[in-house]
């Protein structure tokens, strides 16, 4: 099926990050680009026999912003989970003139796990156990009118909500999308990731050689878009070019020795790109001895291995549903700020495949890059994003 | 427009493929097992699979089995599923082996399986896909937006046709599956994937 509109691109139209280190975007980023981590050692939080790494969000903070924007009254009922993703996307429509309300704007909800916490207190069936109960609620809350959309893959969620809502637009689907990422970490996911050896005891550590494992982390992000023809674009406009989701068709928990999906995700979002106009390869680097790996030899295959490759999981850990948000929109403002983010926790090269990995931020003038996730079930995606006019 | 070149419904009172019953023997297992055992027989790892991944698995062995060249590696062909409820059965059993403190053990055969979109990769692996996989939840059973967001899919120039559908299960008794096989038209007289060709044939 050919594309219908081959004169208009996907532009970004507003964007919020809602991390603990900020409730903005320009917030997050300058702490980001300060160095800091919102990584933190908690003992007994939940219940969690084991003590644990992360990066959580101020559950108070959120209520006391959301109520300077709202009645708090009017999202008692709305779970902690709802509400990061509701105070997201009212910031992030404060950046533009869209109304949320139209029948020509669609939300899209990334998330992993969405309101599970709620079967804490009462393991049973209900509908507000389901994320897609979540992302109606959301809907309802802004009064737009069409049927939410959640995507569920996984670790890559984040990638293949931008990537439905690009096609939605390219359809003509709608004229607007709202994606959203959110993820609330709690007992349930700890422990399921305790299980697998997959938490490390110290911030995490992306490609390097001592990396023990990942770091969970919650937060909510969102970015709008919009088609908007070639013309009228500036050049400091965000497009979302191409994005491509394939899986490694070889086991569900574990990444594929060969990175073949992530590989095949690198080779369809580049077609003729050369590497040379790319600033960076934004990476998964989940800091788990596999992934990295994975991810490295992948790169490796794609020809990339001159590129500058950063993994963002040190400074907010692994938030999920919100990853692929969060780390796209970190990596458009610094880009925005002619930067290539230092990988955090990053000492010795750890991979078989060596990357232009550091921990330290440098300057580029390079205007694309390319954020790449992996993830359970053997999913893998790619999003090529370049700043100004020209063609994808 | 994309055209039906199979499907298949499965939910507790029995199987159709294509509009015809499949036939299954009695006996003392639920209904999965038994079109396994009868049908499949050759893929162990069907019994570490939660029951959406069983449901999703079977319908789409019982879609495929008589498919030319069933096994060869291929990139071009996607598999998008739809649910309302997801991973819940496997969710309740997580949140069964954590509740108690004095009786916590969480493991990563059952945790894995708390991800909807894990039954996406198991048909991936049994078949060897390497294209793309995805997994929507739905507040509902909504067959307009399944079939906008399956064409949509077919943007990405390299799919060619999609194992795509519906995979509910809650429990034992609650589960239902209707998985299409769609491709691009090809002029064969195949029907047109549309909510028309689906009411026709069957009470979707």
């Amino acid at each position: 099926m050919e594309r219908t509109l081959e004169h208009e691109l996907i532009v970004k139209e507003g964007d919020n990050l809602l991390t603990p280190l900020g409730m903005t975007s320009a917030e997050s980023y300058r702490a980001v680009k300060a160095g800091q981590s919102a990584l933190r050692r908690y003992e007994g939080l939940w219940g969690v026999p084991e003590p644990f790494v992360a990066s959580l969000l101020d559950r108070k903070a959120i209520d006391q912003a959301l109520d300077a924007h709202y009645s708090i009254r009017a999202l008692e009922t709305y779970s902690f989970f709802e509400k990061m993703a509701i105070l997201s996307i009212s910031r992030a429509l404060e950046q533009s003139s869209v109304d949320p309300a139209s029948d020509r704007v669609r939300f899209f909800l990334s998330t992993t796990k969405g309101n599970v916490a709620r079967l804490e207190t009462e393991n049973r069936y209900r509908p507000d156990v389901l994320p897609g109960y979540s992302a109606q609620r959301i809907c309802d809350f802004f009064h737009n009118p069409n049927p939410p959309i959640v995507i569920s893959n996984a670790c890559t969620s984040g990638l293949c909500a931008q990537i439905a809502a690009m096609r939605a637009l390219q359809q003509g689907r709608c004229d607007h999308a709202i994606v959203v990422g959110a993820d609330q970490q709690s007992k349930f996911i700890v422990s399921g990731f305790q299980s697998f050896k997959a938490l490390s005891p110290l911030p995490c550590q992306p490609f390097d050689r001592d990396r023990q494992g990942l770091n969970l982390g919650e937060a909510a992000a969102t970015l709008l878009y919009t088609r908007r023809p070639v013309d009228e674009i500036g050049p400091t406009d965000w497009i979302a070019c191409r994005g491509a989701i394939r899986n490694d068709a070889n086991h569900i928990s574990g990444p594929s020795r060969t990175g073949e999906g992530c590989y095949r995700t690198l080779r369809a979002v580049l077609q003729d790109t050369p590497p040379e106009e790319l600033a960076f390869l934004n990476a998964h680097g989940t800091a788990t001895p596999y992934n990295d790996e994975m991810e490295a030899i992948a790169i490796d295959r794609a020809g990339l291995s001159d590129v500058p490759v950063n993994g963002l999981k040190g400074y907010f850990g692994h938030t999920m549903g919100a990853a692929g948000l969060l780390e796209t929109v970190l990596s458009m403002y610094a880009l925005d700020d002619q930067t290539i983010l230092g990988t955090r926790g990053y000492v010795h090269c750890g991979v078989s495949h060596p990357l232009r990995l550091s921990a330290t931020h440098a300057t580029t003038q390079r205007k694309s890059f390319i954020k790449l996730l992996s993830g359970f079930g053997g999913c893998n995606a790619a999003l090529l994003f370049r700043q100004g006019g020209d063609l994808c | 427009m994309l055209t039906l070149q199979s499907w298949i419904h499965i939910a507790p009172t029995g199987a159709c493929l294509e509009g015809h019953s499949v036939p299954v023997t009695d006996s003392n297992e639920g209904l999965l097992k038994r079109l396994y055992h009868q049908y499949v027989g050759d893929y162990p790892k069907f019994f570490k699979m939660d029951p959406l991944c069983r449901l999703g698995f079977i319908a789409s062995e019982l879609l495929l089995q008589n498919t030319p060249d069933r096994f060869s590696p291929r990139e071009d062909r996607a598999v998008i599923l739809f649910s309302h409820s997801g991973s819940f059965a496997s969710d309740s059993h997580y949140q069964q082996t954590i509740a108690d403190p004095n009786d916590y053990f969480p493991s990563p055969s059952v945790f894995v399986y708390t991800l909807a979109n894990i039954v996406t990769g198991e048909i991936a692996i049994r078949n060897h896909y390497f294209g793309e996989t995805s997994c929507y939840l739905l507040n509902r059973k909504d067959p307009a937006e399944m079939i906008a967001i399956v064409e949509e899919a077919f943007l990405d120039p390299q799919t060619r046709s999609a194992l795509c559908g519906w995979v509910e299960y809650v429990d034992e008794t609650h589960y239902e599956t209707t998985l299409f096989l769609v491709g691009p038209e090809d002029h064969t007289g195949k029907p047109i994937w549309n909510q028309d060709t689906i009411n026709d044939l069957i009470n979707f």
